[in-house]
Parts: structure tokens; C-alpha cells; sequence
């Protein structure tokens, strides 16, 4: 086997001499450095410009196309309610696993409904989950979930059913925008160990091309909406 | 007969004569196209997005060496390593390495066509490690011990009788009476087995749709979810891509993202896109302890400097395979290589060498849907025809066909005598057709006409109706 090392010099000398390029080369160099810092925004759609209530109109309508079920309600107290009601929908018990996010934890649990929570990583008994996302890009109902100890990543694959809170403030129009929302909490190049773009429950088409819902991950996708644009 | 290349031509007529495959193969045609015309036709911006994805994937080929070593760095600051290998062998022993110092027994895997590039899942075997693939396509071809037939479509060249029949076969624990005639409880039996192997796997290797250089992270574009279930639940998570794979920002990544999904099923987007950085940190409660990506580099560095360099370009979307009536006529395994169709073509060769893969280039009718329908423009029937041109260059040329190219040329360099001949031939063609307009027998077309009827020529040369055309038109 080639040593590790030489490997690499080896194939950053070969793409060189392909390129005719010199490692120290100025121009090159200041070409990517200003890329990576700048990052330039290619075209974004047009429909990823609309705002306010109608940019929530194109969330629900791209994730309810992907086959997820979209709810909205207009204050956190209500929330509660909805996500039960869900799980009655889906014949689930009244259980959830979740992480533990600040805004999930101040939802107004005891109210009125009894849900039985359980908190950390989804273990494989776990049937129901709840998330929540930090952003969304309205263009394609897209969730962007940050991995951690508020939202871990195995809440979003390993239960039946998923159901992910996003503030409608939160949504944005474009990936790009999202993305700078995520920039501007853990700083420029930087991400979380895992960003989860989600834009409806699992499925495969693998045979004959026939659509089926809950291959590996979640059967359904519950994504709530909360609160004003 | 063997799965290779070589074999092309005696794979493609027993393709056309098998009445099962030819079925599944319907549902490419009913499939894909639709859905991507469909998918484009909401995206007025589609147009204007493929030449932007084109200019990012020039722009990144063209300074490949800084955007790795920018990545390298960055993954080293997430607490990853990575890891260059400069051909399978190397990429292999890489691996199966990883495995090993993680003490990994038992090993899941993501959908990667790097790993089948490389023929991984046999080396780790050998090594007595249980490799079990997790994307639904990949499983039945695992278990049916085949080759993916599609780049994105695994098993497009089976209908789901035969693969009922595979599960009652593999899945003997299970009751023998059950109903598995239908689509979702082939699905779910498939769910069910594989819970298990997720959650026992030591070890999960993933693919990578792209690397993105800015953050040091890896992508995967996927529907089923068994990609993030393979990068989450194991202690370690080994990626195996291809070092031309690098992009270079988030902003980047999200104009290739809008193309591709389009490109490929469909979709405005897939269901999961996952962009994962390093292992887990202090404070996360999920997620791998060891984070790997291994750059393979494969023949790529070559094609960085030859005719070959758009190929580079690709995204790995499968629309070409999809618009090929070549592809559609035979399907994948044909083709002897895990890349087959178009991009296959051009590819092949590179990577088995044109000795090998000769017939490839020839796969093709030049009606140019692959280019067309490229997300990043890739000169695709170009490129076949550079291949064909070195394949008649570096081999001696039968008599026969040099005499009939002899032949061709003389008379295309005389318009006079082309316009006769073509005008002649054409009309004895249509009047040997007759009514029926196609025909069973030609002189020196056997080849064409042993697996399909030739269309007759309407009567009129290109010629003849351009020059009416024209005359009508200053009338």
C-alpha cells in the first residue's frame, strides 16, 4: 500500500501538473481564499422571495406535496394540543422522546394534555419524537435541525413518526438565507456535527419506480407551525 | 458471462431479448422523464441555475488542490481525519483498516458508487467483516449478489415478483405464508430486518454527493433515511468519496442541490439532505466518536489534464442514463461497469482503460438528450466521440470497415455525387418497404436488423426537402 503521506503529495503534485498550476501561486490562492470568506450567492428562485404569511403558504404547500403533514397554530399553548392530537391521528400512544430544547421545554406541557416525556438520544423502543428546527427554507418545505443535546440527530430517523416545531419567524425564503441564520449562531465555517436538511417523511421508490412512505426513518412527518410570520 | 466491459456487445442483444428485463426497464421511460420535465417546468430559474452549476463545478476543478487542502484542514478542526488514496487498492486497504482499529465486526453501509468503484463490500468480507448494504436497492442487489444496474435506481432492472422471491429465499426466519405481493410489504419486511443491523453496526461508510470545503463537511443526498441511520449510529463513521466531489461553500452546495434532485428522480429537493461535520462533540448526546473521509483519487487527477476533464463535472444524477435510448434498450448491467449509460461511457474507459471498455463509446446514437438534459452540461456525446477517435486511432482497423469509411468519404466530399447516391438509395429503401415502412432484411445492415426493423426513408433526402423548404419560402 502507498504510504499515507505520499499519497497526498502524490495526488495534490498530479492535479498541479494537470492544471499547469504552482502551488504558491497568488492569484489562485486569493481567488479561493475570497470565495470561501464571501461566499457568494448564486440564483435564488423567485417564489423563495415571498414573505410573511404567503412565505408560510409555500412551506406548507412544498412539505405537504413531500407527503408531511402540516399543522399550524397560532400560539405556543396550543402547540401542546396539536402534537397529542397527532399522536391520537397516528394511533400512537402519548409519548414522546425529545431533546432538550429550551423552547420545547417551555411549551405549556402540563396543562391540559397528558403526553409522557422522555428526554436524550432515540432509543430503538421509541415510537413518537419531537424536534425542533432551527430554520426552514420555504422553496422546497425544507427543516434545517441542528445535531446537540437540544435536538439530537437519532430523534429525526429511529421513531415512526416525527414531529418537528418550527416558529413561523423562523422560516426563511431561500437555503441560503438559512444558511446564514445558522452562520449567525455558530460563526463563519463552522457547523454543528450534523445539519439536517428534512423535507418530508422517509420513502423509497427503489421498486418500479412505486413511492413508499417509511423506508428506513419516520413513517410520517408531523411539522407544526407556531406562532405569526 | 462476465460481468465486463468487454462483453458489452453479447450482454446488450441477450438484454433485448429478455422479456423481464425489458418490462422493468419500461419503467425508466414512465418514471424518470416525466418527473424531471415536470420538476424543471416549476423552476423558471432552472436554465440560469445549470450554467451557475456548471461555472462552480469548473471553478472548483480548476483549483482542486487548494479546495482540498482547505477541506482536509477543516475536517482536521472538527476532530475528523482524512485520508488520500491514489487508487482502489490503496482506498481499500484504507477502509478496511478504519474498520479494524474500530474493532468493527459488523459494518452497515450508505448507497456509495465510489465503494462499488472500488469493489469494497468483497475486501471487508474477506477480512471476516459482515457488510451489510442499507439503501433498499442496494440490499436486493447485495442479496441477489449483482451489480447495480442504475447509478441512482440499484435494482430499475427488476420487477417486484422477482424480488418477493429473493425475500422468501434470504428471509427464512420469517412465517412462509405471508403476503409480500405488494410494493410496501416488500418495504417493510426490508424496514423490519434492518432495524437490527443498524443498531448492532460498529462501523457505518457512507458516500458523499459532495465535500464542502469551507465547512470541512460531507453531504448525503437520500429518501430512505438509512444513510443517516448508517452515519449516527455507529461508533464510527467512514465516508469514501472521490476527490473531485469537493465544493466550495454552502452557498455552492445549495445551487448544485436545486439541480440535482430535479435532475435525478425529480424531486424539488430529496427527503434528507445531511451535511455532517467531524465526530460528535463533548455535549452531544448521538452521533459517531470517529469521523473518516477517505479521497480517492482513481484516474481522476489524469482526466484534470486530458480531454476528459468536463467529465469531472458530474454530479452523479443519473438523467443521462435516464434519456438514453441505448440505456433504455439494454439497461445497466450491459454496460459491464458500475458506471453505465452515457456518463459511463465516457467514464469507463477511463478508469478500466479503453482496451478494455472499447465497445462503450460506441454505445451511442449521438441523438444528444444526454448532453441536453445534463445539469452541468457535461459534452458528453463529445467525449464518445473523442474515445472512438482514439479507439480507431490505436488499433488496426479491419479492411473492411476502413474500405466502407474509404468509400463514405469520397463520396461526401462531392455533393453532386452524395445527393445522387443518397437520393437513389433512399428511394430504393422506401420502395423495398413499401406500405409496411420499416424493413426486416438490408444488405451490410444485418448487425442493425438481427434485434430491430430499420424505418424506411420517406422517399425525400434532407437535400431535396431543404431545397423545397427554401423555395416555398421566397414564394
Amino acid at each position: 500500500m502507498t504510504d499515507p503521506g505520499e499519497a497526498r503529495a502524490e495526488i495534490l503534485g498530479r492535479i498541479r501538473a494537470a492544471l499547469g498550476a504552482e502551488r504558491l501561486d497568488r492569484a489562485r490562492r486569493s481567488a479561493v481564499t475570497r470565495r470561501l470568506e464571501r461566499h457568494p450567492r448564486g440564483t435564488m428562485p423567485q417564489r423563495a422571495k415571498l414573505s410573511g404569511d404567503q412565505r408560510v403558504g409555500l412551506f406548507k404547500d412544498m412539505l405537504a406535496k413531500q407527503g408531511a403533514d402540516v399543522s399550524r397554530v397560532a400560539t405556543p399553548k396550543e402547540a401542546v394540543g396539536a402534537i397529542a392530537s397527532y399522536l391520537g391521528t397516528c394511533n400512537l400512544p402519548p409519548r414522546l422522546r425529545m431533546g432538550a430544547d429550551s423552547v420545547l421545554a417551555a411549551l405549556p406541557w402540563r396543562e391540559a394534555w397528558d403526553i409522557e416525556r422522555s428526554f436524550g438520544a432515540a432509543q430503538a423502543g421509541d415510537r413518537a419524537s419531537l424536534s425542533r428546527a432551527t430554520t426552514a427554507a420555504a422553496e422546497t418545505g425544507t427543516l434545517f435541525l441542528l445535531s446537540g443535546r437540544d435536538n439530537p440527530t437519532t430523534l429525526c430517523f429511529l421513531p415512526e413518526a416525527h414531529t418537528i416545531l418550527i416558529a413561523a419567524s423562523d422560516i426563511a425564503g431561500s437555503y441560503e438565507e438559512a444558511w446564514d441564520r445558522i452562520r449567525a449562531i455558530f460563526g463563519e465555517g463552522s457547523l454543528p456535527r450534523s445539519v439536517n436538511l428534512i423535507s418530508g417523511p422517509s420513502r423509497t421508490a427503489d421498486i418500479e419506480q412505486t413511492i413508499v412512505r417509511g423506508a428506513h426513518g419516520p413513517r410520517r412527518l408531523h411539522v407544526l407551525i407556531v406562532g405569526a410570520a | 458471462m462476465a460481468y465486463s466491459p468487454r462483453n458489452f456487445k453479447k450482454a446488450s442483444v441477450r438484454a433485448l431479448k429478455d422479456p423481464a428485463l425489458q418490462r422493468a426497464l419500461l419503467n425508466v421511460k414512465r418514471g424518470f422523464i416525466a418527473k424531471r420535465e415536470s420538476a424543471k417546468a416549476n423552476l423558471p430559474e432552472f436554465d440560469t441555475l445549470r450554467e451557475e452549476a456548471r461555472a462552480i463545478r469548473d471553478h472548483t476543478l480548476t483549483h482542486l488542490d487548494l479546495y482540498l487542502e482547505t477541506f482536509e484542514r477543516k475536517v482536521a478542526d472538527s476532530g475528523g481525519r482524512v485520508h488520500y488514496a491514489l487508487n482502489a487498492t490503496d482506498a481499500r486497504d484504507i477502509v478496511l483498516r478504519l474498520c479494524q482499529e474500530a474493532n468493527a465486526k459488523r459494518v452497515t453501509k450508505g448507497k456509495s458508487m465510489v465503494s462499488e468503484e472500488i469493489g469494497l463490500n468483497a475486501h471487508l468480507q474477506a477480512s471476516g467483516i459482515e457488510v451489510v448494504e442499507t439503501d433498499l436497492g442496494e440490499y436486493i442487489v447485495q442479496m441477489r449478489r449483482e451489480h447495480p444496474s442504475h447509478i441512482i435506481a440499484p435494482i430499475i432492472h427488476l420487477n417486484k415478483e422477482t424480488i418477493e422471491r429473493d425475500f422468501r429465499r434470504a428471509h427464512t426466519k420469517l412465517p412462509p405464508q405471508r403476503r409480500l405481493d405488494q410494493t410496501p410489504a416488500l418495504v417493510a419486511e426490508a424496514r423490519q430486518i434492518m432495524r437490527e443491523k443498524f443498531l448492532a453496526a460498529e462501523a457505518g461508510i457512507t458516500g458523499a454527493n459532495f465535500l464542502i470545503a469551507e465547512t470541512g463537511s460531507s453531504v448525503i443526498v437520500t429518501n430512505e433515511g438509512n444513510g443517516d441511520l448508517t452515519a449516527t449510529l455507529p461508533r464510527t463513521h467512514i465516508v469514501i468519496a472521490s476527490i473531485e466531489k469537493l465544493v466550495p461553500t454552502l452557498e455552492d452546495a445549495s445551487v448544485l442541490l436545486r439541480v440535482l434532485a430535479r435532475s435525478a428522480t425529480g424531486q424539488d429537493i430529496t427527503t434528507y439532505t445531511t451535511f455532517s461535520t467531524g465526530p460528535r462533540r463533548s455535549s452531544d448526546p448521538d452521533g459517531p466518536s470517529a469521523y473518516h473521509v477517505v479521497l480517492l483519487d482513481n484516474g481522476r487527477s489524469e482526466m484534470l489534464g486530458n480531454e476528459f476533464a468536463d467529465m469531472l463535472r458530474c454530479i452523479r444524477c443519473g438523467a443521462c442514463l435516464n434519456h438514453c435510448p441505448v440505456y433504455g434498450a439494454v439497461g445497466g448491467h450491459a454496460y459491464g461497469s458500475v458506471y453505465p449509460g452515457p456518463m459511463g461511457a465516457v467514464l469507463t474507459p477511463q478508469l478500466q482503460g479503453i482496451d478494455r471498455a472499447r465497445d462503450l463509446p460506441y454505445a451511442s446514437t449521438f441523438c444528444g438528450r444526454c448532453e441536453a438534459v445534463c445539469p452541468v452540461a457535461i459534452p458528453l456525446p463529445d467525449m464518445m466521440r473523442t474515445w472512438r477517435e482514439r479507439d480507431f486511432a490505436r488499433r488496426n482497423p479491419a479492411l473492411k470497415e476502413r474500405l466502407a469509411l474509404r468509400l463514405w468519404a469520397f463520396a461526401a466530399k462531392r455533393p453532386r455525387l452524395y445527393r445522387v447516391l443518397s437520393r437513389t438509395a433512399a428511394g430504393m429503401l422506401a420502395r423495398q418497404a413499401g406500405r409496411r415502412g420499416r424493413l426486416k432484411h438490408v444488405a451490410f445492415l444485418k448487425a442493425w436488423t438481427a434485434t430491430r426493423d430499420l424505418p424506411s426513408p420517406q422517399g425525400k433526402t434532407f437535400h431535396d426537402l431543404y431545397t423545397r423548404q427554401q423555395r416555398s419560402k421566397r414564394q
